[in-house]
């Protein structure tokens, strides 16, 4: 995990320091400053250091706790990520619980029933949900939701003027958009991946045992097929993390959603390199986590892969 | 005579292809009386194992149907019943274990969890006093320090130990038929052995009768009373061991007598192994007539034109060939 964390930054920061753009590109346009105090300010930032310097100079300053200062914002990173970061959590979060909430009982039903009625709509709305991306979608709802049918805000609002329960709700109504959004397009890839599983494992020879053993269908697909068919399931959901990584980065585009999805583009856009650097690498953080938790729900699903 | 445990008449069981209709079983009349052994013999292929799993309807519909018969159960024709029924039956009156102890056991589950299920089920006992009936079962099969190894999953045990497990959870409900379906074809010969005195084993203490799935001669001639032969889907010949072993009357079984390996006759002179020549023909869209016509050493035109009904030549000597 520690050395995979180390290449990622090492190759982020590469490409970053060869990126073209300047944070100081405003500074240099502007007369009134003069190019001395420009160029005291590069070296005070130390950026016409060659790379390797600088990435130990980051690496240090990381391990220290210390996550850059951003040019733009006038403020610490770790302060600016930290403001972001629970709403990005939160969306994430809640659109993998319904993808999964979704995928799970209408793949295994679809799966249990093979080329029925149930089995050639959810086929037939799995493909349209992942045939279309999240910007389309995104639009879609906004379309309908919020300018036909004004039922909820499309835009993301983090200060919410309103206590208690109002104040929950409000933060709900919002986030239910962009939620779905994501939600749905992960539902629908899972669902088809869940009814192919389903289906493999159905076929195998223990569940004709489970089977003969007269115990009634119903638990002979929950006990006996759903624990096999998710091992692979639960691959797909970690090696997709970054693809929805990336979608929530559009998504919270279009709904403006503060998190560091917006975040990383803003900054990006202006050339804040040390916030882009720290985003980035708090996303490859999380991917490589949720890995590892993947790598744990496999060994509680599955006792042939031990750990010891 | 009291009526047979097990009556299967004129059974058909068919599958729906895209290719047309597989007759994998067509037309099977067997019987089994309590404590007995029954040996289904024949090539692979023939519909033993279609017709050992339609006992139990463990067959997926569709594809596959029931075309026409009848499976009596102590008098009791299992056909029409719905699921629930059968599920009373299933584990607690039949009891079936397969070919495959490498794939027959789910893998995420230990093995006491996975008898203790059938237990808690028929019996009607706690998780804990099911957990303590595993374990005596899997005493029974003789699976060392059984109070541990309850607690194992199966890819800890070896392929002859999981068919024990097999055996153990099949036993668990004392069920009064034990199908098995080539239970020893996938063991290695030394193990095979095992397996098979086991079953005579439990047959002994539970005085339940055993329908005996093999491709295997030499084993039906060691454990079982009487014998069906299975040619593509149909009954060819049914016999009492020794009859069968002592005077095959069809081609078929003459063919699969001689293609046994035995070490008294081969040293020296005649080296070489019979066996029959060709394959066991399409079941889909049979031809009409005797369906070993193809490969019969004796074929004459009559055999092409209709099939040969099984009739008695001896007493519980049946067999279908017009010779």
């Amino acid at each position: 995990m520690i050395p995979s964390l180390l290449g990622i930054s090492l190759v982020l920061f590469t490409v970053l320091a060869m990126a073209p753009g300047d944070p100081f590109e405003e500074l240099a346009t502007n007369p009134a400053v003069p190019p001395e105090v420009r160029a005291a300010l590069r070296a005070k930032f130390g950026l016409d250091d060659p790379v390797w310097t600088r990435y130990l100079h980051w690496l240090v300053a990381m391990i220290h706790g210390d996550w850059g200062f951003s040019f733009v914002s006038r403020m610490d990173v770790d302060k600016l990520i930290l403001q972001r970061l629970p709403v990005t959590l939160i969306v994430i979060g809640s659109s993998q619980i319904i993808a999964m909430l979704v995928a799970l009982p209408v793949g295994v039903l679809a799966a249990t029933r093979p080329y029925s009625l149930f089995d050639q709509v959810a086929n037939t709305l799995a493909f349209v949900g992942f045939s279309l991306p999240t910007f389309f979608t995104g639009l879609l709802f906004i379309l309908v939701f919020s300018i036909q049918l004004d039922w909820l805000p499309f835009v993301y609002r983090a200060n919410i003027d309103a206590t208690g329960w109002q104040f929950y709700w409000e933060h709900i109504k919002q986030s239910i958009m962009p939620v779905m959004v994501l939600g749905l397009f992960q539902g629908a890839s899972l669902v088809r991946f869940v009814r192919s599983s389903v289906l493999d494992v159905i076929k195998l020879d223990y569940v004709t045992t489970a089977r003969s053993k007269g115990i009634g269908e119903r638990k002979v697909i929950t006990k006996h097929v759903v624990r096999n068919a998710l091992i692979p399931v639960v691959t797909l959901v970690a090696l997709q993390l970054p693809i929805v990584f990336g979608g929530a980065i559009v998504t919270e585009q279009i709904f403006r959603v503060p998190g560091i999805g917006s975040l990383l583009i803003s900054s990006m856009l202006s050339n804040d390199t040390p916030v882009v650097m720290a985003v980035t690498f708090v996303i490859a953080c999380l991917v490589v986590f949720f890995n590892l938790l993947a790598d744990i729900i496999y060994g509680w699903l599955d006792p042939r892969i031990s750990y010891r | 005579m009291a009526e047979p445990l097990l009556d299967i008449r004129g059974l058909k069981t068919w599958f729906k292809t895209d290719d047309g209709m597989v007759r994998a079983v067509d037309g099977v009349s067997l019987s089994i009386d309590r404590g007995e052994t029954l040996g289904v013999v024949g090539e692979s292929g023939c519909g033993k194992t279609v017709t050992a799993r339609s006992v139990l309807k463990l067959i997926d519909m569709p594809p596959g149907r029931f075309e026409a018969g009848q499976i009596l159960w102590q008098g009791r024709d299992l056909i029409p019943l719905d699921e629930t029924e059968m599920n009373k039956i299933r584990a607690r009156e039949i009891a079936i274990i397969f070919q495959e102890p490498m794939t027959s056991l789910n893998p995420v589950y230990t093995v006491g969890d996975q008898i203790a299920e059938v237990i808690e089920l028929h019996q009607k006992l706690s998780r804990k006093q099911a957990m303590v009936g595993a374990a005596d079962m899997l005493k029974l099969v003789n699976i060392p320090n059984p109070e541990r190894r309850v607690h194992d999953y199966p890819h800890q045990f070896s392929g002859g130990m999981r068919q024990r497990v097999m055996i153990a959870m099949a036993l668990s409900c004392q069920p009064k038929l034990l199908i098995a379906d080539e239970p020893t074809t996938a063991l290695d010969v030394t193990i095979q052995a095992q397996i098979l005195e086991l079953m005579q084993e439990m047959k002994e203490r539970f005085g339940m009768a055993i329908m005996l799935i093999t491709h295997a001669m030499g084993v039906v001639a060691e454990t079982t009373q009487r014998v069906v032969v299975m040619y593509a889907g149909k009954v060819v010949e049914e016999a009492p061991v020794g009859a069968l072993f002592g005077d095959p009357r069809h081609p078929y079984t003459q063919g699969l007598i001689r293609s046994i390996p035995r070490v008294d006759r081969s040293a020296g002179r005649q080296a070489r192994l019979e066996s029959i020549p060709g394959t066991v023909p399409s079941l889909l869209d049979p031809p009409p007539g005797c369906r070993f016509a193809a490969r019969c050493r004796y074929v004459m035109p009559a055999c092409t034109q209709a099939i040969p009904p099984l009739k008695e030549v001896a007493p519980g000597h049946k067999v279908a060939c017009i010779l």
